[in-house]
């Protein structure tokens, strides 16, 4: 019963301090490098995580919506406590807990029994359905699942149901979200389509951004324009409820009733086309009015084109109250250039998030300089590459397409840079290589509040410049020598 | 145990039914029949569990539980600060167990400590033709990158063990081709109720593949121990394995904090075993007592009564210089702990505390709050068996709620009923209760401070504790308009 692997027993050896040494700095060389970008199988710290996650933030975005899990219980443990981690907020999901038998018999019986319990405890306006590795390995067949759910009475007939096949072996949390949102909005606008009907108003999908603040500049933008809208989704009170001694299991989302009538919205405009792809090819053919696909709104220009086109389609002249907003970023872009002009990135994360990035940081006369995505494809790599060629910043830009932190650390340690952006899982090799990381990127867990700081837009600009500009200044009085200590910087 | 009947004013066994049925009385008859054996009054003077435990969790109703995957990697393996420890599967789990149990590690990251996310990130192609192939190729790349690593652990997620993958055979394959302990653990995520299985699993093999394996360089002595059950958390083991170690014990072993492979293969030649996290451990302690004669003991090192039994208790089974030893850290801590009472006793006189967390917190940290003067009213575990609540029983006051795989809803019902001045939980409790105006503390990653272990943990426990329920922050919550 022991020893099955047949080792030989020895003496216990441990590893002479000179060979730690020696290893220490091989792992930072060029050699060390080699071998590790040649690595086939082994991924090591990924900047992504699965399908399911992002199914869940699409449903937190929903007005009473309960996220549900159909899958082993662990998977809803980790999704919650990501976004508790992430937010340091509840976040209420349930789970069908599937345990060895439903390997054997399928998962109906749990999704059922679990469906009843929910609705009854937690009676929620709409549950959104998505599953984790299990039910996708057995194969089991949700849609024959759910309608057998209605018609056992396990969920009121009425209840919107929508559910979306999310496994964690494909893609990453961003198509997650697309499917879980695509879901909902086909379950909610089912039959509301009226012929003639024009909400006069602009469907605006964020697509999966973890911000809170973002979603909130978003609201706050259309309101100066004076132009009406539906969020889809929502989760900026979610993900930001008040403290007032209540719990509130679900304090926010995008009403019911708004993201039915959405498919009679004058106009859509889904932001971040990665992780929207699924979602605007079906509003596309689905929905009245004007569709429109952007990127993110991160910087000066892609902020100009996303209030042009909100201006465009409303018939709008841009408020003056933005108008005055672009100066104050521009504004602060020239004081602040000194102090970032040059300056080498090291930048990951989400395909749209990316692109802000960079787009971004060339607009400072920054080099994006090692870009990397754990999770994206060639057309990504096109386009970011495409961003790199227009500016002279750009030349020196490297793209890392499917390479995860481990590659970053040898990137970082052969060919230094002078920063990082991403999110906390950076925080190793920004350590290891002595340079900041400015955490834009989601999850964070180990700094407060960073979720309710918008970066779309100029306000945006406004905060990714002071965070990165007054961090080089800081680094600066940290380490110059007294002589060149200074009052002014 | 204690030998006092403790009991709080106005909580009566009645008292406590009632309020179980109403937290009851929103399920579906289905859901209340499974729910209600798990929660009820406790009975101090039996001395035994008042409650089922460790049966499924009920689906649909928010659990606070994890999996075996979580039991097996967090918990277990994990910690193992020489080993590479491969997420065999899928990219999530890997990815959410990622540096989130705080089982603090010593060594140069990527050189001799191995605290990243190492994953097979199966893709649809494997689900289908099987990551056996996949398996062998990535452990020769973890030798090959990581020449100091002492061996490999593979953590199955849930797709693994459905496809009928054989992570056995590879694992004996490429341990003999690298010359490398590569353990293969079937810990995926549907196995069992919660992450109690993926303990027993991973005790198994460490019983399986490891023991025996090493042997210390040193001559032993009849001071040899090995400190079981402990996991680092914030430190924690920084404090118990020196108060041991100035007990005159030699700690030849730490399971599995900050924890050393060939160490804990060597362990079979320790004289005790002392345990911690009974819960998580107590599998590989009946081994090596049954295999290998090692006697062992379930201690407390939470706040100054519970250690100075301990200690006095672990005395006993050493000669004089041991007990000397003992009474002589005894006396060099005690007025430092009396000061530390004595700084924060008057704050937190009176107050109560619910908790609800995981292995051996919900009854082993009972005391640390009432050395500060506090009262539980409230106790329950996670993934706890029938042993754990009879250990519990003794510890509870009389008549005050016991609650097992509690859902959401019931601990929300039970705390707007007990009114208590702190909940002592998880990160997923965490916000709902502090939205409810209730100060709260994490009780798994000790709410990132630490250690609470030891005499060296009880000051950074008080103050912590302290921190949280006298916060002038809470002052603010209900708005003067």
């Amino acid at each position: 019963m022991s020893n099955l692997l047949g080792l030989e027993v020895k003496k216990i050896a441990p590893t002479p301090p000179e060979e730690v040494e020696r290893v220490k700095n091989w792992i930072n060389s060029e050699e060390y490098k080699e071998k590790n970008f040649a690595r086939q199988a082994l991924v090591i710290t990924p900047a992504h995580a699965c399908q399911p996650l992002g199914a869940e933030l699409a449903a937190h975005g929903f007005e009473g919506t309960l996220p549900f899990v159909h899958g082993s219980q662990g998977c809803t443990s980790y999704f919650r406590s990501t976004f508790n981690r992430h937010y340091r907020e509840p976040a209420p999901a349930a789970s069908s807990a599937m345990s060895e038998d439903g390997a054997v018999f399928g998962g109906q019986n749990n999704l059922h029994e679990g469906l009843e319990n929910a609705v009854a405890l937690y009676k929620p306006k709409m549950i959104a359905v998505f599953t984790s590795c299990m039910p996708e390995v057995i194969g089991d067949d949700l849609t024959a699942f759910i309608k057998n759910a209605k018609q056992k009475g396990c969920v009121p007939n009425d209840l919107p149901t929508p559910y979306a096949n999310t496994p964690s072996f494909n893609g990453c949390h961003i198509h997650g979200y697309d499917s879980m949102l695509v879901s909902i909005l086909q379950t909610l606008t089912e039959g509301k389509q009226i012929e003639g009907r024009c909400t006069g108003k602009l469907n605006l999908i964020p697509g999966c951004d973890f911000n809170t603040g973002n979603y909130r500049e978003y609201k706050r933008i259309l309101k100066e324009f004076g132009v009406p809208y539906t969020l889809l989704a929502d989760i900026s009170e979610t993900f930001d409820s008040p403290l007032d001694g209540h719990y509130r299991i679900y304090p926010g989302g995008t009403k019911l009733d708004d993201a039915a009538d959405s498919i009679n919205g004058k106009a859509t405009i889904a932001l971040g086309s990665y992780s929207t792809t699924k979602t605007f090819g079906w509003v596309k053919d689905n929905y009245s009015g004007k569709h429109v696909s952007m990127p993110v709104p991160f910087g000066v220009a892609k902020t100009d084109a996303f209030l042009m086109k909100i201006s465009e389609l409303f018939g709008k002249p841009i408020p003056d109250s933005l108008k005055a907003e672009r100066g104050r970023a521009v504004d602060l872009m020239t004081d602040a250039h000194q102090y970032i002009h040059g300056k080498k990135f090291a930048v990951y994360g989400d395909p749209d998030y990316l692109l802000g990035y960079v787009s971004f940081l060339l607009e400072m006369g920054a080099v994006p300089y090692h870009i990397l995505c754990s999770k994206g494809t060639k057309k990504l790599e096109k386009e970011i590459q495409a961003l790199l060629d227009a500016s002279m910043y750009g030349k020196e830009g490297k793209i890392y397409i499917n390479k995860d932190l481990w590659h970053m650390h040898s990137l970082l340690m052969t060919d230094p840079v002078d920063a990082m952006i991403g999110d906390t899982h950076g925080k190793l090799q920004a350590r290891t290589a002595k340079i900041p990381l400015f955490r834009f990127g989601f999850p964070v867990f180990d700094r407060v509040n960073l979720h309710r700081i918008p970066l779309i837009g100029y306000q945006g600009v406004l905060n990714m410049l002071s965070t990165i500009c007054n961090k080089f200044i800081d680094i600066t009085d940290d380490t110059c020598d007294d002589r060149h200590f200074e009052m002014m910087r | 145990m204690s030998d006092k009947i403790k009991t709080i004013d106005g909580i009566t066994k009645e008292s406590t039914q009632e309020m179980i049925d109403k937290s009851l009385s929103v399920y579906p008859e289905k859901g209340r029949k499974k729910r209600a054996p798990h929660l009820a009054p406790n009975d101090q003077s039996s001395g035994s569990a008042c409650v089922k435990s460790n049966k499924k969790t009920v689906p649909g109703v928010m659990s606070a539980r994890g999996c075996a995957y979580a039991g097996a990697k967090g918990v277990v393996w994990g910690p193992i600060r020489d080993m590479v420890h491969v997420s065999h599967g899928p990219v999530g789990c890997g990815w959410y167990s990622w540096g989130t149990r705080r089982n603090l590690v010593t060594g140069v990251t990527g050189v001799d400590k191995f605290d990243m996310q190492f994953t097979s990130d199966f893709q649809e192609k494997d689900i289908v033709y099987g990551g056996d192939k996949k398996l062998s190729v990535l452990l020769r790349e973890a030798k090959d990158l990581f020449p100091l690593a002492k061996g490999i652990s593979v953590l199955s997620e849930c797709p693994v063990g459905l496809i009928g993958d054989d992570i056995n055979s590879v694992a004996k394959a490429s341990s003999k081709e690298l010359g490398l302990p590569i353990i293969p653990c079937s810990c995926e995520g549907f196995r069992g109720v919660s992450q109690s299985l993926g303990h027993h699993i991973s005790n198994d093999t460490i019983r399986d593949y490891i023991i025996g394996t090493r042997e210390f360089a040193e001559p032993s002595s009849p001071y040899d121990i090995a400190l079981i059950g402990e996991y680092n958390i914030g430190g924690d083991a920084w404090s118990t394995k020196p108060l041991l170690e100035e007990c005159g014990l030699n700690v030849k072993a730490v399971w599995t904090g900050d924890g050393e492979i060939e160490k804990i293969a060597a362990t079979h030649t320790v004289k005790l075993n002392v345990i911690h996290c009974y819960r998580s451990m107590n599998y590989m302690c009946k081994v090596m007592e049954e295999k290998y004669g090692i006697p062992w003991i379930e201690l407390n090192f939470f706040g100054p009564t519970k250690i100075k039994q301990s200690l006095r208790k672990l005395a006993e089974l050493f000669d004089d210089s041991i007990k000397e030893k003992v009474e002589a850290v005894i006396a060099k801590y005690d007025p430092q702990m009396q000061a530390v009472i004595e700084q924060y006793r008057p704050r937190l006189e009176g107050k109560k505390v619910m908790l609800y967390v995981g292995g051996l917190r919900p009854r082993h940290t009972i005391n640390a709050y009432e050395d500060l003067g506090m009262a539980c009213v409230g106790s329950g575990y996670e993934f706890a068996h029938g042993d754990d609540y009879d250990r519990t029983a003794p510890e509870m006051p009389d008549a005050t709620v016991v609650y097992d795989d509690v859902s959401e809803l019931e601990f929300e019902e039970f705390a707007d009923a007990l009114k208590p001045d702190l909940i002592g939980s998880g990160i997923k409790e965490k916000y709902l209760f502090q939205k409810m105006g209730i100060p709260f503390r994490q009780m798994h990653s000790w709410d990132y401070s630490g250690p609470y272990h030891g005499y060296l943990g009880f000051p950074t426990f008080a103050r912590d504790i302290d921190m949280a329920i006298n916060s002038p922050t809470w002052e603010l919550v209900k708005a003067p308009f």
